[in-house]
């Protein structure tokens, strides 16, 4: 396929900073892995058998990273891969971001799936292009393809030791025909260079100096920045707005009125008055100065408290059935003792960093948009719906992304800023404030659920009976939507893989009150809360230790087959043969996390910890979180540990960090809550929404990767679902006190 | 008015109750560094005035005439900072969009204290949020400068 030079575009971001008397460049990426080096353009065709490969004439090998980079370092491994392939000279890789295109194949940049569904065809891509170059090779010195073999950016030729660079095979290599994919031989895993390397990440330089394009940092000539006052509750409208003070301010000039949405909210921007400005200050200070007349509707009897309420009940009632398998109700209802809880978590915002931010450049006939998203496609399309326009005449360049955590796999502020754009006809970036971030946000959904157990005498669960209540993510797309989705409670719920005889799952009715949408890991962080909350509570009561009692639950290694339980289940949308539910690795990430975390010793060590382990996203992770716990109640976690089988892996440096992340994301999610009184989010910023900051952190963290061979899987996410009930757990260990409702209080008092 | 931003003079005729951070991203067109909350609460905007780590969403134009700025560009001029070297021995970043407002906060952090001790760390840091959770490594990474440092 044919590579698509950028030249226009690079030239078109060049530009001066008048004031400051010095030319900077502005990219969209980091300057020595992108565009921003115009004394480097290629001219010349380059050879680029696939869209991921383009090898330029000065040797140069160019990757094409399609998915969005939010810190995973996915530029990096996508670029690892390829490399790898290819033996290419890492010093010698430079990576392209691809805009929002279908030639790529899916770019949605979120269920942990960058690599596990790209990894073959990478390969492949690399792989081809390394054949074609040994071809060329080969023909130039009259040998066969079979005898040359590529080696550090180089084809050699292994009987004569003859060597030729990348660079002079470029305009060969582009003549020949395609290969046929079944003649492609991948490279041998034991000649590895790059994959399963700690290889550090391509825009390490430019992060630590600063020379960073984020969606926020784009800069367009005679652009207006956009600050926007959104309707406090969803699906209300102004309905009176005194513009005057705003209008005075410096640097103000023009205010326009959002489209008002109607139900579902989809990716629709949420309406509110737009004041776009010079500079974003003006706008920021416009907008303090409108005064609007808010409508009302049914979502203004909204209450946070009440739900709370509603979504218990709902729990207990249950109504239809997940998941059934023998006669949980009958054991239960036979019982004379029976162990219940009930778990409750309220909203989350993901609040990355970055804030959301877009500019969009509408012309007479194209639509530029700059945007940190995850999902440029559905960018394109949503900006065009909107605009009445082409997809293919719009483009969605793709910058670095401030942290994503699913908020920006909403493309609502790129279409904020194309609407915007069209009216005032300049470009325009729209900036979200904190503030907006926080109370105008697609909510992680608030949870509640209900578990009931019965233990045989000998401490062995015979029946669990479990319940979830919550707004569904289908309410953002569909109205009338009053119960969660098959695919929501696949995550941790379905799945569940303890071994008892009798069990009964299953799901209420919740409505929605604000925009409902995915937070990193989404409903596997309030499942795994319960389950393995419940877990540590069934092993008190069975007065056993936590651990020893949690591998009871999950009984023999196995592969647990739901269909056998009448059981729908998506398993993250890959084939159940080629990534089966395996306990026997979710008992080995348990074995080695307490290993690591001397969890035998932890008692005569005076140690207070607490255990957790979730499958989700295809992988196992098992955690142990350490507390201690002062007199006062107060909490600190000297010690986390984690256990990952992920399957294949890249990048084992970036494993790791994804790990250490993941689980204090986990933590922030055990902090932080989101709730709403009349409709409106009570919070507004980081003072009274708590997020976890160092001071919270664990002191020490410790990741083991479990050494595999087999399927690639998901990553970015696993490590976030069991931390809250591994910090619960320890909390339990350390005070007596068990907390079933988040967030996590600041101090936890001992039983007395 | 007129503001040295890393060692250069500049001249700014708008708003002087403008915040540095707004002055810096839009007049100045340096980007490093970053808007997180515009309330001084996550750090992401710290720069130096006078060497002192500020947050520059919440600090005017008017007050910092006069004196020195510095931003992420002009930690160091080759970018080998103990500390942005320190950033990527520890493989720090993940995201990157907070790291300028962390540097900065430990650079005047070390300026001052060439050992801090963990709890001086913490107390230091605390203000600065990371969301993508890179603490224990931000940690690691500024003992480890303070160590090349003594």
């Amino acid at each position: 396929m044919k590579h698509i030079q950028s030249t226009s575009r690079r030239a078109f971001l060049k530009r001066t900073a008048t004031t400051a008397g010095l030319t900077l460049s502005v990219a969209l990426l980091p300057g020595r892995h992108a565009f921003a080096n115009t004394d480097n353009v290629h001219n010349d065709a380059p050879f680029s058998p696939s869209v991921f490969v383009a090898l330029h004439t000065d040797g140069t090998l160019e990757v094409t990273c399609h998915r969005s980079e939010m810190g995973q370092q996915v530029r990096t491994s996508i670029a690892q891969i390829i490399a790898e392939e290819m033996d290419a000279d890492w010093q010698r890789v430079v990576v392209k971001q691809g805009t929002g295109d279908p030639q790529y194949g899916d770019q949605n940049t979120d269920g942990s799936r960058s690599i596990r569904r790209n990894i073959d065809r990478l390969q492949l891509a690399g792989a081809t292009a390394a054949a074609l170059l040994r071809t060329a090779a080969a023909k130039g010195w009259n040998v066969s393809a079979d005898s040359c073999e590529c080696e550090q950016h180089t084809v050699v030729h292994k009987p004569s030791g003859r060597r030729i660079d990348f660079k002079a095979l470029v305009s060969v290599a582009a003549t020949l025909p395609m290969p046929d994919e079944s003649d492609i031989t991948l490279k041998d895993k034991a000649r590895y260079k790059l994959v399963g390397k700690p290889v550090s990440s391509i825009d390490l330089p430019d992060v630590v100096s600063g020379n960073t394009v984020f969606g926020q940092d784009v800069q367009l000539d005679n652009m207006l920045v956009a600050v926007i006052v959104r309707p406090p509750v969803l699906f209300t409208e102004a309905t009176k707005v005194d513009d005057t003070a705003a209008k005075a301010i410096k640097g103000v000039k023009k205010i326009i009125s959002m489209p008002v949405p109607t139900a579902p909210p989809l990716f629709k921007p949420l309406g509110g008055v737009a004041v776009l400005a010079e500079n974003t200050w003006a706008a920021m200070q416009g907008a303090k100065a409108l005064a609007i007349t808010w409508s009302q509707n049914t979502h203004n009897q909204y209450q946070f408290e009440d739900e709370k309420q509603a979504l218990i009940l709902a729990a207990k009632q249950g109504g239809e059935i997940v998941r059934k398998k023998g006669d949980a109700i009958s054991v239960i209802d036979g019982a004379e003792n029976v162990i219940e809880a009930t778990y409750f978590t309220p909203l989350l915002a993901q609040a990355p960093m970055e804030p959301p931010a877009a500019t969009a450049w509408v012309d007479s006939d194209t639509v530029q948009i700059w945007a940190c998203t995850q999902t440029p496609q559905s960018t394109r399309s949503n900006v065009a719906a909107a605009l009445g326009v082409e997809e293919d005449k719009v483009t969605v360049n793709v910058t670095l992304l401030g942290g994503g955590f699913g908020r920006k796999s909403k493309p609502d502020f790129s279409v904020e800023a194309a609407l915007l754009s069209q009216q005032a006809g300049q470009p325009v970036k729209v900036i979200w404030r904190r503030e907006d971030d926080i109370q105008h946000g697609y909510y992680h959904s608030v949870n509640a659920q209900h578990i009931r157990a019965v233990q045989d005498t000998a401490g062995k669960t015979i029946a669990w009976h479990h319940g979830t209540a919550f707004p569904s993510i289908s309410t953002t797309f569909a109205k009338d939507i009053t119960a969660p989705s098959a695919g929501e409670l696949d995550l941790g719920f379905t799945d569940n893989p303890y071994s008892i005889p009798n069990m009964l799952l299953e799901k209420g009715r919740a409505v929605n009150h604000v925009r409902i949408g995915w937070l990193r890991s989404v409903c596997n962080i309030f499942h795994a809360f319960a389950i393995h909350s419940f877990a540590d509570e069934l092993a008190y009561y069975a007065k056993t230790d936590s651990k020893d009692y949690l591998l009871s639950l999950i009984g023999p290694a196995r592969v647990i087959d739901l269909t056998a339980e009448d059981a729908k289940y998506g398993n993250y949308g890959d084939p159940i043969d080629k990534y089966p539910i395996d306990t026997g690795r979710l008992i080995n990430v348990i074995e080695k996390v307490c290993d690591i975390a001397g969890w035998e010793s932890r008692k005569r060590e005076k140690r207070f910890l607490g255990l957790a382990a979730h499958r989700s996203f295809l992988t196992y992770v098992a955690t142990v979180v350490e507390v201690e716990v002062k007199e006062d109640g107060s909490w600190s976690i000297p010690n986390v540990f984690t256990a990952i089988d992920a399957g294949t892996i890249v990048n084992p440096e970036h494993v790791k960090a994804q790990c250490e992340g993941g689980a204090i994301y986990g933590l922030s999610c055990a902090l932080g809550k989101i709730s709403a009184k009349d409709g409106a989010i009570e919070q507004s910023n980081f003072h009274n929404y708590q997020v976890a900051r160092m001071m919270h952190a664990p002191k020490k963290m410790t990741v083991e990767i479990i050494d595999s061979s087999a399927p690639a899987a998901g990553v970015g996410e696993p490590s976030t679902p069991p931390f809250a009930p591994a910090l619960t757990n320890a909390l339990f260990a350390a005070t007596g006190v068990r907390i079933r409702e988040l967030p996590v209080p600041s101090q936890v008092k001992r039983n007395a | 008015m007129k503001l040295t931003v890393n060692g250069t003079t500049r001249e700014f005729n708008g708003d002087p109750q403008t915040p540095l951070l707004w002055f810096i991203r839009d007049e100045l067109k340096m980007t490093g560094t970053k808007y997180g909350c515009g309330m001084a609460l996550c750090g992401a905007c710290t720069i130096h005035v006078d060497g002192e780590a500020v947050r520059s969403c919440q600090y005017p134009v008017s007050a910092a005439e006069g004196k020195r700025i510095t931003t992420i560009e002009g930690l160091d001029d080759k970018n080998e900072h103990p500390l942005q070297i320190a950033w990527a021995e520890e493989n720090v970043p993940q995201c990157g969009y907070c790291q300028s407002g962390q540097i900065m906060q430990a650079a005047s952090l070390l300026a001052k204290n060439k050992s801090p001790s963990d709890t001086e760390i913490e107390q230091t840091m605390s203000g600065n949020i990371c969301r993508c959770g890179t603490y224990p490594r931000i940690r690691k990474a500024i003992k480890r400068a303070a160590e090349g440092t003594k």
